[in-house]
């Protein structure tokens, strides 16, 4: 809810009108360049939900031609202003200026005519429209009768394709794209906007290497062009390659603005986290044991095919590869969700049928998704039924009751022993913050016992602190005789986790390398290959 | 620059405890009487609560309604949707008193069959209701068409079934014995005990908690090695058998059996569901809620029959309540969400 007090009440000395979204599109439609030096100037920012103050008292302020980099760790309140920038959510109050002029922000759609436009962490795409009739989506050329021109629809979004270096058929539907392409055709539909502003929430999460480099050739063009571009990521080596400034935020509220040039990786994580944060990723030394699972030529059709691998207690064997390699496909055939074509696996020297994740699961294997949304969390429900939903299978009833009393005793000390940040176990899980989600899920599978635990991307969209604690946990696991298969798209993490690192290049593994040998350079050439 | 460093806040933000959903559902409930009772005195001179008659023939009337609900609000609970427990109930009615003809009825259905412990009648009839939620489990478990066509197909081919028993002819002279079923407060009795039993179940066993969790997220629910399929069988399977039920208790009351029974008791069913506070969408909703929101359907047509209102503008007004209850639970569950 808006309250219009705290709309009424500008900041002093600012006795200007405050601009309208159609004066704004009318101004920036006649080229007129206003002479202010920052584009957006956001101050006394503040937003609470139900029970949590998002943002308390925020300023951020964008200058032309620059990259600014929002840091934070999750929960810290970064894609709630970027959202209430571009007109998603309404603010509780606080003062917005574009160019030096007063504006109010009370829709996606005024944020546009105002230039503001964002590129959303979730992939926001129609599946069953083409690539062109997305882009293109409320915007589409028309003749005198308002039937669509798709002639020209299709003209333009080549047009643009060929100004971003973009290698995608206009006309494809985006059902049939991959990930990586979906964002970097959202990429494109920010840029055809034409906006002053861009925001872009995570943008590099879900592609490679490749588009990556290809993003940032497009973010120096529109830099040049002078444009200004907010940034939200987690990855420390983006932010050095290509921001200009960089805000830090956290519990909601903003901590600093820096030039980037002017601090170090460890005064940013400092400043996220408001405490030093020693070891990023202490895997122990730890006796390995005898081989408890094995993988032999195991294939899923159109998948993945003929990977071979021993697993042994105690051992964390990395599973590194591209997006798109095949790595989660082995996962989830591994686990039965998806079960193979052809080839054997072994546990504890027999061969068996994982037919289904039951079956996974009565031989000792603990399975955590790679998507925390759409396969891990029940987000309708409290903490405690999304933590209890592997082991009610194991029993945990007497006479068909479950043994409620005993179960939260259980998850009780799971939250304490995983730190997972709630007044209450029977809080809402949407309640949390990604990290601690995240440790709610994997408490789901300690809870199991298991001997065997695939991790599926297990620090993917969680902060810096949560991520540590994540480490150190899966170390521990590992010290404690528990066979440990970890996928993971950021390398640092691989190579400083892992016992070994089984590297896949699409569906094919090109190797496996030991910790000595495993270097960035090396896992990068076998999984381009 | 210098870097400033805020404290870390190691505390979680403090919540405050939600209260019961139903509690504002009982309040509608409470504020609905309350209206008619005003109304009562102010237009027809009289009061509306203060009339046992009235109040019981209400809860009988809605009984059979909150029956099928305590099936199909699971099957909601569990993000699918049942549009044939209407047509199941009318096709259970024929087949259960088909067998309940009074002994030496000459014209009955099964003139062999007459007089009849009424027990056989009664298992013919939930026999017949589980295997309609049967088969919509299966073919949706299986062939994971969506759980709408599965049960609209199911809806059109039992109400043919129920026309075709006995091409449209009503069965009649029941037996005394199998007409108690439905006497005095028994439908209302099965009601509750229906209620309270799915209710605990739902709280506090496996099957309620494997119900909760794949209405929140069917592919979470496979992953954590919950059988999806077994289980979404078995949801319907009773929802078909609370149909059945129905059927049984209907024919019962009312001492014979016609095809015609059950038409939109689907859509009343799935009504006192979402007024009750179940979401369409799956994983939220509650038995106490459904019983609650079936009290309410009752309240608005015992209401209006009371002030004499034409009946055509109580299904007009029926129909804005119930739009009403889904914007309202909508904005509930745009409230809980956060960051």
């Amino acid at each position: 809810m808006i309250a219009p007090s705290a709309f009424a009440a500008k900041p002093e000395g600012s006795a200007m009108a405050t601009l309208s979204p159609t004066t704004a599109e009318l101004v920036r439609q006649s080229g007129a360049i206003p002479n202010s030096e920052y584009l957006l100037e956001v101050e006394h920012v503040r937003k609470a939900f139900p029970g949590v103050l998002a943002l308390d008292d925020v300023q951020f302020r964008l200058k032309r031609g620059h990259v600014h980099a929002l840091m934070g760790e999750n929960g810290a309140g970064k894609s709630t202003l970027m959202k209430i920038i571009a007109g998603i959510y309404t603010p509780d109050s606080g003062s917005f200026r574009l160019k030096g002029q007063e504006i109010r922000l009370t829709s996606p759609l005024d944020a546009l005519r105002y230039g503001i436009a964002m590129i959303h962490q979730e992939l926001n795409l129609m599946a069953y429209m083409t690539v062109a009739e997305n882009i293109w989506l409320r915007r589409e050329p028309r003749n005198a009768f308002g039937i669509v021109n798709h002639r020209e629809m299709r003209r333009a979004t080549q047009a643009l394709f060929d100004r971003l270096e973009i290698d995608i058929d206009p006309e494809i539907e985006v059902l049939e794209l991959s990930v990586a392409n979906r964002q970097m055709v959202e990429i494109a539909k920010a840029v055809s906007y034409d906006s002053d502003i861009l925001i872009m929430d995570e943008p590099t999460s879900a592609i490679t290497e490749k588009e990556v480099a290809h993003l940032f050739r497009i973010i120096r063009s529109l830099k040049a062009e002078g444009k200004g571009i907010v940034y939200i990521t987690h990855k420390m080596n983006e932010l050095f390659e290509i921001a200009d400034e960089v805000s830090v935020f956290r519990d909601g509220r903003f901590v600093g603005e820096h030039k980037a040039e002017d601090v170090t990786r460890d005064d940013i994580i400092k400043l996220m986290v408001g405490r030093e944060v020693t070891q990023m990723f202490p895997k122990q030394d730890v006796p390995i044991g005898e081989t408890i699972l094995s993988v032999k030529n195991l294939t899923l059709q159109g998948r993945f095919h003929d990977i071979s691998f021993d697993l042994r207690k105690g051992e964390i064997l990395g599973l590194a590869g591209l997006v798109g390699s095949g790595r989660s496909n082995v996962a989830e055939t591994i686990f039965g969700v998806t079960p193979a074509t052809s080839g054997q696996i072994v546990v504890d020297g027999r061969e068996v049928a994982v037919t289904s994740p039951g079956v996974a699961m009565d031989l000792g294997m603990g399975f955590l998704t790679e998507d925390r949304k759409e396969s891990g969390c029940f987000l309708t429900l409290d903490i405690t039924s999304n933590m209890q939903a592997a082991i009610l299978r194991q029993g945990y009833t007497r006479a068909g009751i479950v043994r409620e009393r005993e179960i939260e005793k259980l998850c009780l000390q799971q939250k304490a022993a995983l730190r997972v940040r709630t007044p209450d176990l029977h809080e809402p899980i949407l309640n949390l913050s990604g990290g601690n989600q995240q440790k709610v899920l994997i408490a789901r599978w300690l809870l199991t016992k298991p001997r065997i635990l695939i991790l599926d991307e297990p620090t993917r969209g969680i902060d810096v602190g949560a991520k540590a604690e994540i480490h150190r946990l899966i170390s521990e696991l590992a010290g404690q005789g528990v066979a440990v298969l970890m996928i993971s798209s950021e390398l640092p993490e691989v190579l400083g986790m892992s016992d070994r690192v089984l590297v896949m290049h699409e569906g094919r593994m090109t190797g496996i390398l030991d910790r000595k040998d495993a270097t960035q350079v090396r896992v990068m050439a076998l999984a381009a290959n | 620059m210098a870097i400033q460093t805020l404290p870390a806040s190691e505390t979680a933000p403090r919540v405050r405890r939600r209260l019961p959903p139903e509690l504002s559902i009982l309040g509608v409930m409470i504020g609905m009487m309350l209206l008619f009772e005003a109304l009562g005195w102010i237009f027809v001179g009289q009061s509306f609560i203060a009339n046992p008659l009235r109040l019981k023939i209400m809860i009988l009337q809605e009984s059979e309604i909150g029956i099928i609900a305590v099936g199909v609000t699971q099957i909601i609970i569990m993000g699918g949707i049942d549009l044939s427990s209407g047509s199941v109930v009318g096709m259970t009615a024929m087949v259960a008193a088909s067998l309940a003809q009074t002994a030496g009825f000459t014209h009955a259905i099964y003139p062999g069959l007459t007089g009849l412990n009424p027990v056989f009648p009664v298992v013919a009839g939930l026999v017949c209701g589980a295997l309609a939620g049967l088969v919509n489990g299966s073919l949706i478990a299986l062939t994971k068409i969506p759980p709408f066509i599965a049960t609209l197909g199911m809806m059109v081919s039992a109400r043919g079934v129920a026309d075709w028993y006995t091409d449209g002819q009503p069965i009649g002279n029941l037996s005394d014995e199998y007409a108690s079923i439905g006497s005095g407060w028994w439908p209302v009795i099965i009601f509750l005990s229906m209620a309270i039993l799915f209710h605990l179940a739902l709280r506090y066993t496996r099957y309620g908690k494997f119900t909760y969790a794949i209405g929140a997220n069917p592919l979470a629910a496979r992953v954590s090695g919950i059988n999806v399929e077994r289980h979404v069988i078995l949801v319907y399977t009773i929802a078909g058998l609370m149909s059945g039920l129905t059927g049984v208790v209907h024919t019962a009351r009312a001492i014979s059996g016609q095809a015609g029974v059950g038409a939109g008791f689907e859509l009343d069913a799935i009504a006192a569901a979402v007024i009750g506070g179940t979401s369409l969408s799956g994983g939220v909703g509650r038995l106490t809620g459904t019983i609650i929101g079936a009290v309410i359907l009752g309240i608005l047509t015992s209401g209006f029959t009371f002030l004499n209102v034409d009946a055509h503008y109580q299904e007009i007004i029926k129909g804005g309540v119930i739009v009403a209850a889904v914007i309202a639970d909508q904005y509930r569950q745009r409230k809980r969400r956060t960051v």
